[in-house]
C-alpha cells in the first residue's frame, strides 16, 4: 500500500536535493544582498567592478592638449570654446597608438546640428547664430569659409580653393 | 487567573529580555563595516537638465552611443532628446527621430510642415535614466540581475540578465531597452565607468551648452547639488513614487 505512494515523494525529494546541489556550483559566491535591502540590493557584487572597468572612449580636451596644444589654445579663445574636440574629431580612445588619424567629421550636417535656423522662442536654439539650410551656400562644406577652431576668423585664400 | 504585582514585573522584565536577545544578533556589525557603510553613503549621484539651454544638437546622444557601445544605427539609445512644439491652436507636436542622434535640423515634425508664426512655444527635452530611489525595474527583476548601488546608480549585470524584459515593461520612463547585440536589458547608468573615475558622464562632457550636469547630492560643496537644493526644479512622473533623481529646470506640463 505505502510503497507506490511514497515513490513519487522520493523522486520529488531527489529533484529538490539535486537542484540545491546544482545551485551551490552555479551561483557565484559573491551573490547576495549587498545594497540597502533584498528588494534593491540582491546582486552579484563583482558586477560593480566590471562596470567600473568599462573602457572610456571620450577622453576629453585634457588628453588632446598634451600634443595639440596650439589647436586647443586657439579653440579655447574662440566662440567655439564650449565645443568638445571629440564632437567633430570622434572619440580618441585608440589615438594615436592604434589609430593614427581620427575619423574627422567635416560635413555640413554636423554644423547644422546647431546652426540650422529653427525659430524656437523658448529654447536657446533661437539665439544661436544660424542659417537657413536651403538658402545659404547650399552645396558647400561650411569649413570652406569658416574655421571651426575660430569661427570669427576668415579662412585664408589658399584654404578656400 | 490571578497575577500578583511581583509576578507581573518578573514576567515583564524576563519576557522583554528574552525577546530582545535575537534582536541583538541583527545589530552586531564591526566598526570597520559601519565605517564602510557610512563612507559609501558619501555619494548619491543625481543629474540636472536645464531644458532652457538645450538646442537639440543631439551630440550627447551620438557621444553616448559611441561611448557605451550601443549599436549606432539600431533604434535604441540610452539617452535621447525630444522636441516639443506647441502651436497656437493648442496642439502639441512631439518627435525624436533616432532619439535625436543626428540633431534637429529641419522644422518639419513627422513630415508635417509647421508655420513658424503659429508656434506658441517650442523647446527640447533631453531624457535619460532617472536612477530612482525606488526603482520599479529592480523590484520586478526575477533573477537579481539589476540592482541599486550604494551611490544610487541602478546597474544591470549582463552575465546574470536572462533577457525576460520585465524591467523594460516596469520602467515608467521607458528608458530601458533590449540590447540587440548583448541580448540583455540595457539603460543609462550615468556612465558609471566615468563618474567612478572622477570624470563627467560622456553626455555632460560633450554638451556645449551646459544643459546637462551631474551632481553628488551628499556633497555640500557641489555647485550642481546646490542648484537642485536651492532652486526650482522638477522631476518627471513624480506621481509614480519612484523618487527619480534626474532634475529638470524649465519643464513644461506638456512633457510626459
Amino acid at each position: 500500500m505505502k510503497w507506490h505512494v511514497l515513490r513519487p515523494l522520493w523522486v520529488a525529494i531527489g529533484l529538490v536535493g539535486s537542484i540545491l546541489v546544482a545551485q551551490q556550483f552555479l551561483v557565484p559566491d559573491d551573490f547576495g544582498v549587498h545594497g540597502r535591502n533584498f528588494t534593491y540590493g540582491y546582486h552579484r557584487l563583482s558586477n560593480i567592478q566590471e562596470w567600473k572597468d568599462f573602457p572610456v572612449k571620450y577622453r576629453g580636451r585634457e588628453s588632446c592638449v598634451e600634443c595639440h596644444e596650439e589647436n586647443v589654445a586657439k579653440l579655447n579663445s574662440s566662440t567655439h570654446a564650449p565645443v568638445e574636440c571629440e564632437n567633430c574629431h570622434g572619440p580618441s580612445v585608440n589615438h594615436p597608438d592604434d589609430e593614427e588619424f581620427l575619423p574627422l567629421n567635416k560635413t555640413r550636417e554636423l554644423c547644422l546640428r546647431c546652426h540650422a535656423f529653427l525659430e524656437y522662442p523658448n529654447s536657446a536654439r533661437g539665439e544661436l547664430l544660424s542659417i537657413e539650410d536651403r538658402r545659404h551656400k547650399r552645396r558647400y562644406e561650411c569649413i570652406k569659409c569658416h574655421n571651426p577652431h575660430d569661427p570669427k576668423e576668415d579662412v585664408e585664400e589658399e584654404d578656400s580653393k | 487567573m490571578t497575577c500578583s504585582r511581583r509576578d507581573f514585573l518578573k514576567n515583564a522584565v524576563g519576557g522583554s529580555l528574552v525577546s530582545s536577545l535575537p534582536l541583538s544578533a541583527f545589530t552586531l556589525i564591526s566598526q570597520a563595516e559601519a565605517a564602510a557603510a557610512l563612507d559609501e553613503a558619501k555619494v548619491r549621484w543625481a543629474f540636472l537638465v536645464d531644458t532652457t539651454k538645450c538646442v537639440g544638437c543631439g551630440l550627447c546622444v551620438k557621444a553616448c552611443k559611441n561611448e557605451n557601445e550601443i549599436p549606432y544605427d539600431a533604434a535604441v539609445t540610452r539617452t535621447w532628446v525630444e522636441r516639443y512644439v506647441v502651436t497656437n491652436d493648442g496642439k502639441t507636436h512631439i518627435d525624436s527621430p533616432m532619439g535625436g542622434r543626428d540633431g534637429f535640423t529641419s522644422d518639419k515634425i513627422r513630415d508635417e510642415e509647421i508655420d513658424p508664426d503659429d508656434i506658441a512655444k517650442a523647446f527640447f527635452v533631453p531624457k535619460l535614466c532617472n536612477q530612482c530611489d525606488n526603482p520599479a525595474c529592480v523590484q520586478v527583476c526575477p533573477v537579481g540581475a539589476t540592482y541599486q548601488t550604494n551611490d544610487g546608480i541602478v546597474l544591470i549585470d549582463r552575465e546574470w540578465c536572462i533577457g525576460c524584459g520585465y524591467c523594460i515593461m516596469a520602467c515608467p520612463y521607458g528608458v530601458r531597452f533590449f540590447h540587440p547585440e548583448k541580448k540583455v536589458a540595457d539603460k543609462c547608468n550615468f556612465c558609471y565607468h566615468r563618474i567612478s573615475k572622477g570624470m563627467d558622464p560622456v553626455c555632460v562632457e560633450n554638451c556645449s551648452f551646459g544643459a546637462r550636469r551631474i551632481a553628488n547630492l551628499r556633497d555640500p560643496d557641489d555647485p550642481v547639488a546646490n542648484i537642485i537644493r536651492t532652486e526650482r526644479v522638477s522631476v518627471l512622473k513624480d506621481e509614480y513614487g519612484t523618487k527619480p533623481h534626474v532634475f529638470y529646470i524649465g519643464l513644461d506640463a506638456e512633457v510626459r
